[in-house]
C-alpha cells in the first residue's frame, strides 16, 4: 500500500444557478460523472453530502461549487480525467462555468487513510495562487512526486 | 537531432522499413518486417538499428508466451513517441499555439475556439472520402470490428497534453465539420492512447 495519496480541489463558477435550465445538462451528467469516478482505477474519496454530491457545499463562494477528492496517484486521476467519459462535460464546462481569474484547480499529497478538508484544500489552493506550482500544491502541468518516506522520516 | 532523424530517411529501402513500423498498430518483430517487405532478415533489422538509433523508433520486449524456459523475450519495434520538427526558414507554430490557447482559456472563449474549428473542418472536408481527409490530416483512421473509427494519432498531441479540455473539443469541432451531415458522428471516446475523438455511423449505437 501506498504512503500517500492524491488530493484534489477543483473549483467551478456557476454561470446561473444550479436549478436553472442552462445548468440542467451538468446537473442531468453528474451522477453518472460521478459513477464514473468511483468505477475509475485509483480512485480514494469524494467530497459529498447526503444528497450525494457536493454542490449544495459552497464554502468559497455562493456561486462556486467545489469537488474535493482523492486519488491513488496523478496518472490515475489524469487518465480519469482527460481519457474517459469526463473529458465530455470537460469540454462543455464553458456552457456552465466561468472563468475564475486565477488557479482553480490545486493537487498536493496526504498520507494514505487520512482525508482532506475544505479548510485545507483552501489553503492549497491559496498557496499555488501565491507563489505557483510546488510540492505542496501543484497543477497536472507540472506535477511533483509524493514526498519519499526514506527522506522525510 | 531532426536533422539526424530525416536524414536516416533518405534511403528508400529505410524508409519504407520506417513507413510499415508507423502504420503498425501493435510494436513489430525483425521478421515481420522482413516478411511484409520482402526483404532478409538480416537487412530489416540493420535498418530498424539504424532508425532506433535516429531516434525515429524504440525498442519494446513482449513477453513471450510458453512459460520459464521460452526464451529471450522477441524484440519488437514501435514508433518512437519523440516528435521531430524542421522548419526552414525557422517557424515555430507550437509556441503560437501555446500563446493562443493559453488566451483562449483564460477568456473563457473556448465556444468561439469550437465555432472556428467546426467552420474550419468543413472547409477541411471538401467533398471527399472522410477516411481519406482524416488520412491526409495525418488521424490514421482505422475500423474497429464493431465499425467505430478509430485514430490512431492525435495531430495536435503536444497541444492536447497542455490543454485537454480547450484542444480536445476543439478538435472535436474540427472533425464534426469534417464529417459533415452524413451518416456518421464524431464524439469524444478517448482511449489510453490516440486521438479523443471516434467516428461512428449515425445508426450504430455504441
Amino acid at each position: 500500500m501506498a504512503d500517500y495519496h492524491l488530493a484534489q480541489l477543483n473549483l467551478a463558477r456557476l454561470r446561473a444557478p444550479l436549478e436553472s435550465p442552462e445548468l440542467a445538462d451538468f446537473v442531468a451528467l453528474l451522477p453518472e460523472i460521478n459513477e464514473l469516478a468511483e468505477r475509475s482505477p485509483g480512485y480514494v474519496w469524494r467530497l459529498q453530502d447526503d444528497s450525494g454530491d457536493a454542490t449544495a457545499l459552497r464554502p468559497f463562494a455562493p456561486d462556486v461549487i467545489v469537488n474535493l477528492t482523492v486519488w491513488e496517484s496523478v496518472e490515475s486521476l489524469h487518465a480519469f480525467t482527460y481519457r474517459s467519459g469526463h473529458l465530455e462535460p470537460m469540454r462543455r464546462r464553458r456552457d456552465w462555468f466561468g472563468t475564475f481569474g486565477g488557479p482553480h484547480q490545486v493537487l498536493w499529497w496526504i498520507p494514505a487513510g487520512t482525508l482532506p478538508t475544505i479548510a485545507e484544500a483552501g489553503d492549497r489552493l491559496a498557496l499555488l495562487t501565491r507563489h505557483g506550482p510546488s510540492p505542496e500544491a501543484f497543477t497536472f502541468r507540472e506535477p511533483h512526486p509524493a514526498p519519499d518516506p526514506a527522506v522525510a522520516g | 537531432m531532426s536533422f539526424e532523424a530525416f536524414g536516416s530517411l533518405r534511403e528508400p529501402a529505410r524508409r519504407a522499413v520506417y513507413e510499415h513500423v508507423a502504420a503498425s498498430a501493435q510494436p513489430v518483430s525483425r521478421n515481420a518486417v522482413a516478411e511484409a517487405l520482402g526483404i532478409g532478415r538480416t537487412l530489416a533489422a540493420f535498418h530498424l538499428d539504424k532508425l532506433v538509433d535516429s531516434g525515429l523508433l524504440e525498442t519494446a520486449y513482449a513477453p513471450r508466451s510458453g512459460g520459464p524456459g521460452a526464451g529471450r523475450p522477441a524484440k519488437l519495434y514501435r514508433r518512437s513517441a519523440v516528435e521531430y520538427a524542421l522548419a526552414l526558414p525557422p517557424r515555430d507554430y507550437r509556441l503560437l499555439a501555446d500563446v493562443l490557447s493559453a488566451a483562449v482559456q483564460q477568456a473563457g472563449a473556448e465556444p468561439a475556439a469550437y465555432a472556428a474549428a467546426r467552420e474550419q473542418g468543413e472547409k477541411l472536408a471538401g467533398g471527399g472520402e472522410v477516411i481519406e481527409r482524416l488520412a491526409a490530416l495525418g488521424y490514421e483512421p482505422a475500423e474497429d470490428t464493431d465499425g467505430t473509427v478509430r485514430l490512431r494519432n492525435c495531430p495536435f498531441h503536444a497541444m492536447a497534453q497542455a490543454y485537454p479540455p480547450l484542444v480536445c473539443g476543439l478538435n472535436l469541432a474540427l472533425l464534426e465539420g469534417l464529417v459533415g451531415d452524413g451518416g456518421q458522428v464524431a464524439r469524444l471516446d478517448p482511449e489510453p492512447v490516440g486521438c479523443c475523438v471516434a467516428i461512428t455511423s449515425k445508426n450504430n449505437n455504441h
